[in-house]
């Protein structure tokens, strides 16, 4: 290597090791694998794939996995911003258990969530019996598909907002004081302003991760065709049937959408950081 | 989680759009006051009424509650409502111990591999300049967005029966799918990314000066990495391995669909949850759900005392005047 290449590159040692490895482990674990699947899915013709990816129990398992996924990181966001200033701005008794607590959904296996959520919320359950006199059937329906994928992305908006807000500087809202803003005019006008993009970005990573949740949905959602089977499940039903080409025509679709989600994310992350390099 | 976002200077754009805004007169006059701490004054102007106060955190207690604190009441509750003979009885069943067998040496081969990867990519990121790198980042990052279900479901696909290497592998004698190598090589996708996304930033942050000085003073590249880049990194490893641990052991979706669901054989503790409850033997499941809990509460502890571990060590840092880590 020449020596101008070197001082561009830098002066330790091991870059061609290290980076050796990591590519060959990155081709070996995921881009090979990836691409055995998106190679499966051509296998199909255009109009058998499209037969598969629009049935209408394809559509229905779209319709519910993205619509569902889709409140619960819009519930996710009003509470998981209240969660956030709560642990951020005050101080209660049990504080930093409830802030160690928040972690729980990403460090449960989802299995576990899966039948916890399951007997809370069927009809027998702790907080089901009493939805069941209002006419509420949480466990087995759309709704406690919902539950799940809202348990499951309840740490993304609060680990996002939560550093934003405390490392706030106090002296910004000390000036809004000052400048004759209330309490709520200084939440929305400085405040929120500041959260928006850690926010968005938790939402964001929320809606990624409940998209192509799996465990903790297939307990509570009863699994029935057309009207409680999410997207992955329905990959799993035509796995189960050898279906290899049409399983992969349907991952196709959701992993499109799942890319495109991580390439919003990162846009979220950029645009954050330019809004910090103008400041 | 996120990158490189810088939150201290995000909340800063706000902070003057605020400012050039109109004042509002008469309020400028008490600017004073608000530096003044008297027992007298109620509140500060940036505090809350203690009725918001309370209201607020009743709300999110509330929630939290029928969210967290329900769930995980109803396994530990579950698990030991008939008593612990029954429960143990649940634990030393042969399948049971079998299925800890296999999740616990899935974890063993997966963690150390990404683990492995991880410094690898860190040190391939941080300490060089090369076209191509931001690529190599988000490719890294991929598996995150890939569903558990299409993880496992590409394994398959590679290796099944009706794979691409299938009936190669059947003629040699060698069973991945439905087996346990299998099991592993879904465990290692899943995990992938843990190790080197906690790494990268961290060393990112920390810079390449004292790796610098040990190479100058005649250092080679394994010195290096054993006596200044992993002791300066050791913290945030051990905090990546928790987290990919965790996760390792407590995988589901991907394990699911290249397991087989063999008894004894292709079970890990998560599916073994799911077969007992399928069977409606729910105390049983619940008992070895429990087990999963239990894991669960030790990585958040580990996790939280790492993480008071670090603030101590920048608060310290910042005391004694030299540049904070992260």
């Amino acid at each position: 290597m020449s020596r101008a290449a070197r001082r561009r590159l830098g002066v330790l040692p091991g870059f061609g090791l290290s980076t050796g490895f990591t590519v060959l482990y990155l081709c070996v674990i995921v881009l090979v694998p990836l691409s055995a699947l998106a190679l499966r899915a051509t296998t199909l013709s255009w109009a058998q794939a499209w037969s598969v990816v629009a049935s209408p129990r394809a559509l229905a398992s779209y319709r519910l996995s993205f619509g569902a996924s889709l409140v619960a990181a819009a519930v996710n966001v009003v509470f998981g911003v209240l969660v956030a200033w709560v642990l951020a701005r005050y101080r209660f008794p049990g504080r930093s258990l409830v802030d160690a607590v928040v972690d729980l959904p990403f460090a449960l296996p989802t299995a576990v969530s899966g039948i916890a959520l399951t007997a809370v919320y069927s009809r027998t359950g702790w907080i089901g019996r009493y939805l069941e006199p209002l006419g509420i059937q949480a466990a087995f329906s759309p709704l406690g598909v919902t539950i799940a994928l809202t348990f499951i992305g309840l740490p993304f908006v609060i680990r996002t907002v939560q550093p934003v807000l405390e490392d706030l500087d106090p002296e910004v809202e000390e000036a809004a004081a000052v400048l004759g803003a209330d309490r709520w005019q200084t939440f929305r006008r400085v405040l929120l302003p500041a959260m928006v993009p850690a926010a968005l970005t938790g939402f964001a990573l929320a809606f990624a991760r409940a998209l192509g949740e799996y465990g903790s949905v297939v307990f509570i959602s009863g699994n029935m065709p057309l009207r409680t089977e999410i997207a992955p499940l329905l990959i799993m039903t035509r796995l189960e049937q050898f279906d290899y080409a049409g399983a992969s025509a349907i991952a196709v679709v959701l992993l499109a959408a799942s890319f495109l989600l991580l390439l919003g994310i990162n846009r979220l992350q950029a645009w954050t950081r330019a809004r910090t390099g103008l400041a | 989680m996120i990158g490189a976002f810088d939150p201290v200077t995000a909340a800063r754009a706000p902070a003057t759009a605020a400012a050039s805004e109109p004042p509002a007169a008469p309020a400028a006059a008490a600017a004073p006051s608000v530096r003044v701490r008297r027992p007298a004054t109620p509140r500060r102007p940036t505090e809350d009424p203690p009725v918001v106060e309370w209201a607020l955190i009743g709300l999110a207690l509330a929630f939290l509650g029928a969210f967290i604190l329900v769930p995980a009441s109803v396994v530990v509750h579950e698990a030991l409502k008939d008593g612990l003979a029954l429960w143990k009885e649940a634990i030393v069943d042969p399948d049971a111990i079998a299925a800890i067998e296999l999740t616990l040496l899935v974890a063993a081969i997966s963690v150390p591999l990404n683990a492995l990867f991880g410094i690898a990519a860190a040190w391939s990121i941080t300490r060089f300049r090369y076209r191509g790198k931001g690529v190599l980042v988000s490719l890294i990052d991929l598996p995150f967005g890939v569903s558990p279900v299409i993880s496992g479901m590409m394994a398959v696909l590679l290796f099944g029966a009706h794979g691409w290497l299938g009936p190669w592998l059947l003629d040699h004698g060698i069973k991945i799918v439905f087996a346990v190598p299998g099991i592993v090589l879904a465990t290692v996708f899943v995990t992938f990314p843990f190790v080197a996304r906690e790494l990268i930033p961290f060393m990112e942050a920390q810079g390449v000066e004292e790796e610098e000085a040990a190479h100058v003073l005649g250092a080679s590249g394994w010195q290096i990495l054993a006596k200044v880049t992993l002791p300066n990194v050791k913290w945030s490893l051990l905090y990546a391995i928790i987290l990919c641990n965790a996760r390792a052991m407590g995988e589901f979706g991907a394990v699911s669909v290249v397991s087989g669901h063999i008894r004894g054989v292709t079970n890990t503790l998560p599916l073994h949850v799911e077969i007992l409850y399928n069977e409606y033997a729910f105390r049983a499941s619940f008992a070895v759900a429990s087990l999963l809990f239990v894991l669960a509460l030790v990585t958040l502890v580990a996790k939280k005392a790492l993480e008071w571990r670090q603030r101590r060590a920048i608060r310290e840092a910042a005391r004694r005047g030299a540049p904070a880590g992260a």
